[in-house]
């Protein structure tokens, strides 16, 4: 290797790394979008699978459910995370903040199956929610929590409240004090200097998190197959059921290639706030 | 003294909220009757005993573990060599290839799953666990290069071209100057990658079959409806990986201090 030109050096360490993206990741996909065009059981060449997926209402639904899901989940854990994550940057002591802050992404680590698996523990017939709520005399007949699209949303906005809160805290350490500071000089109230200075310098960490979040909830299974049950499904379910019940590699593949569809539309809407640099 | 008091409130009902399954998950891990459902009958180890002499369960812990082990050191590595070409060395269409590398990033892991199993399925191979570790190399390589081209700095060139003046070859000045000078962020991609295999799921799901992970076992079990059992082997999990995460975290805030 010594003896090489520089630039063959560079290429020969980049190339594992490409060959590999390619064939594993960019051969596989281009694969999907070619079998989507030759459903099962036709005749070849054909947009049937589109053409189901926009003309059939079951399937439109999937992926109505799944933005609705998505979008109530980024909304309701945004304004749960956000005075969270204000409340750890800037009430509690400088020396103790590591410590909230790991213990505020501590369940984090825990896997999708058994973190979803937990709340089912705590929102079953027979669960924790319903026990504690007749033992108190407030409820006479358990309710049922599970099996529901708010338990799918629970779900979800337990884990992306965490991920939500890590943003947002890094953001809001980036800001320099005096900002705030120089605001108060010059007049501007709390809650005004809140609105047209915290606000819109955090709003990067913002979009970080949303898109993140947008991303990982609406490709999910185990959550809404777990929480959510079958009485309404996602666009993964879906997915996952032209395989799993109709073998049917060529359908899952057209859905496969819409929800990429809709996550890379998502990414071209917020792609200006997502940089990854040097430092 | 009221805002404090409010955000002390606040604070507590979303530590609450965070905390409830977990706490939920491995209190009945130890219950000693058969459902993890109040009133709470124990502590037990009973559940415990059950998982560990569980031949498909300690299998499917030995697989993960291997599984994970493999791909995050292989995706470091290539990690690596791919942030230290493109950040040291002039390569034409370098941004382009930046751009394919991370591009899995934006990529559900679900997709990533099905575009393998399309592709395995035409080209004849069989589901396996082989299959399901090339998913998570491609799942966890974006990442690794992430963090350890963003470590890249020009102090460390300048460190490096110090090396070769003074006669070190290319190979000698990447495993014993630049390698070194990054350590915190190879480990940091090494503990990041492990942790995200280890608690992998769909992936696993669609690309193995007999012989699988351990997440897919507990899925498996998921079948058996509330259990301690699964409660259990729950629990076991969640601990390797905050033991995961707490070297991670210990690792990247030593990094930070120096």
């Amino acid at each position: 290797m010594t003896g090489l030109p520089k630039n063959s050096t560079g290429w020969f360490c980049v190339t594992p790394a490409l060959l590999f993206t390619l064939l594993f990741f960019v051969l596989p996909f281009l694969g999907m979008a070619v079998l989507s065009l030759f459903p099962k059981g036709g005749e070849g060449f054909g947009f049937e699978n589109y053409a189901q997926f926009f003309g059939n209402p079951s399937y439109w639904r999937a992926l109505v459910n799944s933005l609705e899901v998505t979008a109530i989940v980024t909304a309701v854990s945004i304004l749960l995370a956000y005075p969270f994550a204000w409340i750890l940057a800037n009430v509690v002591p400088e020396r103790w903040q590591r410590l909230a802050l790991m213990l505020a992404v501590l369940p984090f680590w825990t896997s999708y199956v058994v973190r979803s698996y937990s709340w089912l523990l705590v929102l079953a017939e027979n669960g924790v929610i319903n026990q504690m709520l007749m033992g108190s005399g407030m409820l006479s007949a358990p309710v049922q929590l599970a099996n529901s699209r708010a338990a799918t949303v629970i779900g979800f906005v337990h884990f992306f409240v965490m991920l939500l809160t890590l943003t947002i805290y890094a953001n809001l350490k980036q800001l320099p004090p005096n900002y705030r500071k120089a605001a108060a000089d010059l007049g501007a109230g709390p809650v005004s200097a809140f609105i047209h200075i915290i606000l819109p310098l955090t709003l990067p960490g913002i979009m970080v998190g949303a898109f993140l979040t947008f991303v990982l909830a609406i490709g999910d299974y185990i959550t809404p197959q777990i929480l959510g049950g079958n009485n309404e499904l996602l666009l993964p379910q879906l997915i996952m059921m032209q395989i799993g019940r109709r073998g049917d590699f060529s359908s899952a593949s057209a859905l496969s290639v819409i929800l990429m569809a809709v996550v890379t539309i998502a990414y071209l809407a917020s792609a200006r706030w997502l940089k990854i640099e040097r430092t | 003294m009221m805002a404090r008091i409010v955000s002390a409130v606040y604070a507590a009902l979303i530590y609450g909220f965070i905390f409830l399954p977990v706490a939920v998950l491995v209190l009945f891990s130890f219950q000693g009757t058969l459902f993890p459902i109040p009133p709470f009958n124990g502590p037990s180890l009973r559940w415990y005993g059950a998982v560990l002499s569980d031949q498909r369960l300690t299998d499917g812990l030995v697989n993960s573990l291997l599984v994970a082990f493999i791909t995050s050191a292989l995706a470091t590595i290539m990690g690596f060599l791919s942030a230290w070409a493109l950040a040291r060395f002039w390569l034409p269409a370098s941004a382009m290839i930046r751009g394919i590398i991370t591009l899995p990033l934006t990529v559900s892991y679900l997709i990533i799953g099905m575009g393998l199993l399309v592709m395995f399925n035409l080209a004849g191979l069989p589901r396996s666990l082989f299959a399901a570790g090339i998913g998570h190399i491609v799942i966890n390589l974006p990442l690794c290069f992430a963090i350890i081209y963003s470590q890249m700095g020009a102090h460390q060139a300048n460190i490096e071209r110090a090396a070769r003046d003074l006669g070190a070859g290319e190979l000698r000045v990447l495993t014993l100057v630049t390698a070194p000078m990054l350590w915190p962020a190879l480990f940091a991609s090494f503990f990041l990658a492990f942790t995200f295999s280890w608690d992998e799921f769909i992936i696993s799901f669609l690309l193995t079959r007999f012989d699988t992970t351990l997440p897919v076992e507990i899925w498996n079990m998921l079948r058996a409806g509330l259990n301690p059992k699964t409660n259990a082997a729950g629990s076991l999990v969640f601990g390797v990986s905050i033991v995961l995460a707490i070297v991670f975290e210990i690792v990247a805030f030593r990094k930070r201090v120096a």
